[in-house]
This record gives C-alpha cells, sequence and structure tokens, in this order.
C-alpha cells in the first residue's frame, strides 16, 4: 500500500493513500474535534457527510478550510490544526448552529448527554451574535410508542440516517428539504408511526442531540408505586445489569446486578424479578420447538420450515413483519422473554399471592425502545389489560434512582424475588449476539441426545462479526447455526432464505448492535463502540459466574412446568407462552 | 405533501416501470426517474414516489428526500392554467414583486401552490428573454406585457 507523507501541526506522519485528515491526526494523538462525524469501528460504522463542519483545519496552499473528517490526506501537505483562524472558524460554526436551535437545555431529555452542549462548552461559546433576528426552527412534535421525534433540535447529522439505512437498511429515515427546513423525517413526512420504522431506537442512540429520545414513562412507574391498590412486579433484562452502572460513574463493563436489585427494592418495586427467568422459559419453549420442527424435518416431512428463526427481539419481529411478511411463518412462535414474564407473572404468579390481574401492574427495565412498542401490542393484553404495562430503558431506570437521590455505587447487593427472581447463566447471555442460540444449543443438545454437556461454552458462537455461522455436534447429527446482529445482516440471511440458498437449521437474529447491550436504550456509547465489548464480557461473566448454566436445570422453571404448564409446547404453553405475526407491510397511502 | 389521494391506472403505473428500466433502475440514475415521471405526470404525487421506490428498490423516504431537496420537482398538480411570474432581473427592477402580490392576494395562494378549484397555480421563473415587456407574465402558453397589479384581475377573468 503506498503510503503519503505529510505534516500536521509541525509533525511529520506517514498513513496509506486514502486516509482521511482527521484520521492521520489520530494516529499523531491530535483530537481534531468532531460533530456530525461518527466512527463505530468494529460495526464497521462509518458517518461522515462532511455537514457540520466543526472538523475544519487549514491546508496550505487550499484557499477554503477543509473538513477534516472527509478530506483524503495527499502527499506533502501541511495542515494546522489548532490555528486562530482554524478556532475562529470553529466558533463562527457553532454559533450558526446554535441559531436555530432551541435553549432549553435545563429541561432538555438530552441534558448532560447532548454531544451538541459539551462541544459548545468545549468551543466556550459564551453568546450567539444575531441571536435576536435569527429564527427558531418549529416542526411538530411526533410521538410514538417508543421513540419521539423532536426535529426543533436535529442538526442535521444525519447520524440517524446512517444507522437506519445503511446499518439497519429500515430505511425509516432520510434527509427531507432544504436549507433551514431541512430535517431528517420519514417518507411524506409521516409519523414514525406510519413508516416502516422497527424501534429499533439506534438512531436515538447514535443522535447527538435532543432531536430523537425516547417515550419516558418514569413517571407512570412513580404512579404505579404511589398506588395502594396496586402490586408493583418488576423485571429487569440480563443486559441492564452490565451497562446501567455507567450512568453512575462506573467503568463499561461493571456488573451491578445485586446493586441493582437494592435500588429496586428501595424504590418500592413488591417483587424485584428477573427477566432471566423468562429467558430460561423461551429457551423451554423455543428449544423444544426446534427440536419438534428439525426431526419432523428430518422425517421428511415437507411443511415443516426451517431454519428457524428466534423471536425474542421485538425489533426483528417488527422488521419481518414489515420488510418481509411473505416469510412469517418461519421465525419461533415463542414470544420473546419480556411478554413471556408478563404472561406469567399475571397469571401463575397472580394465582399464587392470590390477586387478579388488574391489581397487578408488571413494570420491565429493558435496554429496548422496540419493547414499549411490543408490550402495547394487541396479542399481548388480556380483556385490555396489557400482560406488561409499563416498560423503560435502563436510562430511563437510571433517572429513577437519581429522582430518589439514591448512590447506586454505594449500595449493598441484594438477591431477586423468588420464584421468578431464578435464572441460569443461559438466561444471562440473551442479552448478547449469539446468546440466545447458544443458551438454546446447551439445552437443546443435552434433550436430543440424552447426554450430558462436557462444556457449555460454545465458544464458535461467540464474536461480533455481522454474520457468523457455526456447526455444533449433536451426537453425530451436525445442526448448522447462523448468527446476525444488525437488521442490514439479518436482511442478508433472509434473502439467502428466500433464494433458498440457506443451510442453516436455525438462526438467531438482533437487531442492534453486539444484541442486547448494544440496544437503543441503554446508557449513551457517544460513538466508543469498545463500550459494548466491555459490556459482552460482563454478560459471559456473569455467565460463568452462576451455578447453574443451562435453562433447563432452572429448579424454579421444573417447578412452573409441574404446578402450572404441564409440558413445553402444551395446550397451556401454547395459549400463554407462543404468538402469532402479521403482514404488516406499509404502503404509505393507504394510512 | 399532497392532501388529494390518487389512485393510478394500471397503464400509468406500468409507465413508471418503463422509466426505472429505461435507466436500469439504477439507484443513481433516480434524478433522471423522477424528471421523466414528472415529466410525464406533471408532478410526482406521494403515489407515484411509491411506484419508482419499489421498482427500483429504495426506501421511500430517500425518494421523499430528493423530491424535496431539489425545487424543480413538485408533489403538487399544476392548475389548469398555470401562471409564471418573471423575477429576473428587468421585471423585478420594473415591479414584478408588487405583480406577484397581487397574484397571491387574488387567488389566495403562494408560490408553487394550486388555487382549490384546481384552475391556477402559480410559480416564478427567471427571465423569459422579452425584458422589453417587463414585467412579464405567462398564463399557460400566452405572455402578458407591461402587467401593473392593477391589471391582474383582467387578466384572471379571462380564464373564469
Amino acid at each position: 500500500m503506498d503510503l503519503i507523507k505529510l505534516k500536521i501541526d509541525g509533525k511529520v506522519v506517514e498513513v496509506p493513500t486514502g486516509t482521511t485528515i482527521y484520521k492521520a491526526a489520530k494516529e499523531l494523538g491530535i483530537d481534531i474535534p468532531v460533530l456530525c462525524y461518527m466512527d463505530l469501528k468494529n460495526l464497521n460504522i462509518e458517518n461522515k457527510p462532511g455537514g457540520c463542519r466543526i472538523c475544519s483545519v487549514e491546508v496550505e496552499g487550499r484557499r477554503n478550510l477543509a473538513p477534516s473528517c472527509s478530506t483524503d490526506v495527499a502527499e506533502g501537505m501541511n495542515v494546522k490544526t489548532n490555528s486562530v483562524r482554524v478556532i475562529n472558524a470553529r466558533r463562527t460554526v457553532m454559533e450558526l448552529i446554535l441559531s436555530d436551535h432551541p435553549k432549553d437545555c435545563l429541561t432538555c431529555a438530552k441534558s448532560g448527554n447532548c454531544d451538541l452542549q459539551s462541544m459548545a462548552q468545549k468551543l466556550g461559546i459564551r453568546e450567539i451574535p444575531g441571536q435576536e433576528y435569527a429564527e427558531m426552527s418549529t416542526y411538530r412534535l411526533d410521538t410514538s410508542p417508543s421513540i419521539i421525534r423532536d426535529m426543533d433540535k436535529c442538526i442535521m447529522c444525519r447520524r440517524c440516517e446512517t444507522m437506519c439505512n445503511d446499518f439497519q437498511t429500515v430505511g425509516a429515515l432520510h434527509a427531507v428539504n432544504r436549507g433551514f427546513e431541512a430535517v431528517v423525517a420519514p417518507a411524506f413526512e409521516m409519523n414514525l408511526e406510519y413508516s416502516s420504522c422497527t424501534y429499533c431506537g439506534q438512531c436515538v442512540a447514535v443522535c447527538p442531540t435532543g432531536a430523537l429520545t425516547e417515550v419516558d414513562h418514569t413517571n407512570k412507574v412513580i404512579a404505579a408505586l404511589n398506588n395502594p391498590n396496586k402490586t408493583v412486579v418488576v423485571q429487569t433484562a440480563p443486559a441492564v445489569r452490565a451497562a446501567l452502572g455507567e450512568e453512575f460513574g462506573l467503568e463499561p463493563g461493571t456488573r451491578v446486578t445485586g446493586k441493582m436489585v437494592t435500588a429496586l427494592k428501595n424504590l418500592g418495586f413488591d417483587y424485584v424479578f428477573d427477566t432471566d427467568f423468562a429467558a430460561d422459559l423461551t429457551i423451554m419453549e423455543e428449544g423444544t420447538e426446534l427440536l419438534d420442527r428439525l426431526s419432523k424435518h428430518l422425517n421428511g416431512d415437507k411443511d415443516v420450515k426451517l431454519p428457524i428463526l428466534t423471536s425474542c427481539c421485538p425489533s426483528w419481529v417488527n422488521f419481518f413483519e414489515y420488510h418481509f411478511p411473505e416469510m412469517k411463518d418461519i421465525p419461533s412462535t415463542a414470544r420473546s422473554p419480556q411478554q413471556m414474564f408478563g404472561s406469567i407473572a399475571k397469571t401463575y404468579f397472580a394465582e399464587k399471592i392470590g390477586i387478579d390481574r388488574k391489581e397487578m401492574v408488571v413494570v420491565s427495565i429493558m435496554p429496548c425502545l422496540a419493547k414499549k412498542y411490543e408490550c402495547q401490542r394487541d396479542e399481548f393484553k388480556v380483556d385490555g389489560n396489557p400482560d406488561v404495562d409499563i416498560s423503560i430503558s435502563t436510562r430511563e431506570l437510571a433517572h429513577l434512582i437519581k429522582q430518589a437521590n439514591m448512590d447506586l455505587v454505594g449500595m449493598e447487593d441484594s438477591d431477586f424475588d423468588k420464584p421468578m427472581g431464578e435464572s441460569t447463566g443461559a438466561g444471562v447471555i440473551f442479552g448478547v449476539t449469539g446468546g440466545v442460540i447458544e443458551a438454546a444449543t446447551r439445552t437443546a443438545y443435552e434433550l436430543h441426545t440424552g447426554k450430558s454437556l462436557e462444556s457449555v461454552d460454545f465458544k464458535q458462537l461467540r464474536g461480533m462479526e455481522g454474520i457468523r455461522s457455526a456447526s455444533v455436534d449433536f451426537d453425530g447429527l451436525e445442526i448448522k447455526i447462523g448468527i446476525a446482529h444488525g437488521l442490514g445482516n439479518a436482511r442478508k440471511l433472509l434473502e439467502d432464505i428466500k433464494a433458498g440458498k440457506s443451510e442453516y437449521h436455525a438462526i438467531e437474529i438482533m437487531a442492534c448492535p453486539g444484541g442486547c447491550i448494544g440496544g437503543g436504550g441503554q446508557p449513551y456509547h457517544h460513538g466508543d463502540a469498545s463500550i459494548l465489548t466491555a459490556r459482552t464480557k460482563a454478560i459471559f461473566d456473569e455467565d460463568e459466574g452462576k451455578v447453574l448454566r443451562k435453562s433447563h436445570e432452572n429448579p424454579d422453571i421444573i417447578k412452573l412446568y409441574e404446578e402450572f404448564l404441564d409440558k413445553p409446547m402444551s395446550e397451556k404453553a401454547h395459549h400463554l407462552l407462543h404468538t402469532h405475526y402479521f403482514n404488516k407491510k406499509k404502503k404509505t397511502f393507504e394510512v | 405533501m399532497s392532501s388529494v389521494k390518487i389512485e393510478l391506472r394500471k397503464d400509468q403505473i406500468e409507465k413508471i416501470h418503463s422509466f426505472c428500466d429505461t435507466f436500469n433502475n439504477a439507484h443513481g440514475e433516480l434524478i433522471n426517474v423522477l424528471h421523466k415521471t414528472q415529466g410525464e405526470f406533471g408532478y410526482l404525487p406521494a403515489e407515484v414516489q411509491e411506484v419508482i421506490a419499489d421498482k427500483i428498490d429504495m426506501p421511500v423516504a430517500k425518494v421523499y428526500g430528493v423530491v424535496t431537496f431539489y425545487s424543480f420537482f413538485t408533489m403538487t398538480p399544476k392548475g389548469q392554467h398555470p401562471i409564471s411570474i418573471c423575477t429576473g432581473t428587468a421585471c423585478y427592477v420594473r415591479g414584478a414583486e408588487n405583480v406577484l402580490a397581487e397574484f397571491k392576494k387574488q387567488l389566495d395562494i403562494e408560490v408553487g401552490e394550486t388555487s382549490e378549484d384546481g384552475k391556477f397555480s402559480l410559480s416564478c421563473l427567471r427571465c423569459v428573454g422579452a425584458c422589453g415587456l417587463a414585467p412579464v407574465v405567462q398564463v399557460g402558453e400566452k405572455t402578458y406585457g407591461r402587467i401593473a397589479p392593477d391589471d391582474v384581475e383582467e387578466i384572471l377573468k379571462e380564464y373564469l
């Protein structure tokens, strides 16, 4: 590869052809401020529209300043990243961006986590010349079940567009109009609800401002906790414990499971349970379904479709309902752990404690924004009463804890309540890409072969590559497994199935990068993808630390079947734990 | 966006498909496809954009993004009698701005819009090469010269 020699701030550096000035400066340890630019390295996502101009630098011999994020280096270039001209230009650019941006920072949902706010602080912006003549952006607020679009706060960095189109291939958001009217919007500027949006929340995860945020339900939770007539039950998803600590200044990857349980008890929840319990239950149902389909298929039943696809990710469910409705029979009919939990809590557990389902409020803490939509689906309601009443994100839980003025870091550890707090390592790893299928493999292997696994670690299923494939030897029967995270990667596997080219028996799909640990409801990673790796490690550490690591060994799951459900895929289990899918392909003009 | 919902006929859909095929259904040719389609239909309603998006396998949000970015493309059907007011330099200095204001007032529409009865639409253009007649107004194919705001009512009457 050709190397190019150039000078940045007086220092010489050699970089390969095609390197940008921004990256060359990084080699020298020079950090050029960026705003619209985003580089999620291990996901191969780079957003560099060169739109905001904050990263402008001076290149000797060039009349204008150059955006360093999208300008390639050239031989003999002499670059200055912090000359007076550059600093003044950067400040002017920032002042212009801020000129039509609302100044309600104190009450903005993104306050303290806003890249625009930090940049204004960094550049020392104290006033905006000509502000009195500036027109404020006035775009209508768009509220969907999961995501709020407040386009007055959009700075056209187009990071959301990159995630929605390039990474997820959902194509719900695109830049529309021009000049001051320019915003990112669904087709025909309809509300998100009427678009092909899957509510994965990756747009929210990367939005540098308060333009895209989650629908905040913390007030609903507080109201439920203060209602003496309600028994409030909470479930926490596996990925939450691996990230919640970040909101309280702990290093990414610090597990706070026990502290989180204490915090929830202190907040006043009557029962603090674990979604991991329901994940174990999911494995019982989904694993049995896999073996059932597999044996029928191997016995030559042409009506049985393979591969079987996982169905725990609500954004993924939306994706195939909207984009591949013709394949809605392929995913497992097993409900997601969130919904299995709600269903069991409001039947089995409500019976146990002798209350009616209407007297119970089930709250879920999820790393996810699509879960907010999922729990509102009609299929998951009984006489209008939802199995899961309120779903809040990891970030919202952090807000609740902070509002109550509790110090998570200094808290003692507590254990989850029984019976729906008991879980195995298999339930924990649902939070990372490859985890659901690994958990299913642990159980399916033992059920199929009748033998005990020597090692439960299926390392061939782990990793961060977008699409992975592996084979597992089921005592002579080779099971081929595919794994995808990110809906763009899922799309590739689906196209293969459609074309009859897929050789997999089972496929796991999660919509978010790295799985749920990179979910749209997690603490903001601000473009630092190494945080996702740290959370992944935390999940596997938690799994390894568990005595029980196979779902079918969970004593409270065994008891649940004995006392209530009979056996996996029984009629009762079908009724309470399985679902069906719809063709939701949307034509905008039909709305 | 257009508030009128339209139903495309089969032959119209086929026509749009043929435009897409002409440009090999290539994403990079979207502007050309839109250009050709607007030439045929006079405007680009949502339904037409959907057909194009489906055919070339591109999110319709992206098609809409391009349509709204370029001022040449419009989602509003032109009126039966499209009115164009020249706001080129010569016409401008001779009072085109006032003439335009009078048209807006009489028709109660903005530039780029169509009157409720579908009779008139209003647009601006830059120089028709008849600067000696400034300010110039065109209604359909007919050209009017040396127009003052007072003449606007008379001109509109011709088409009622």
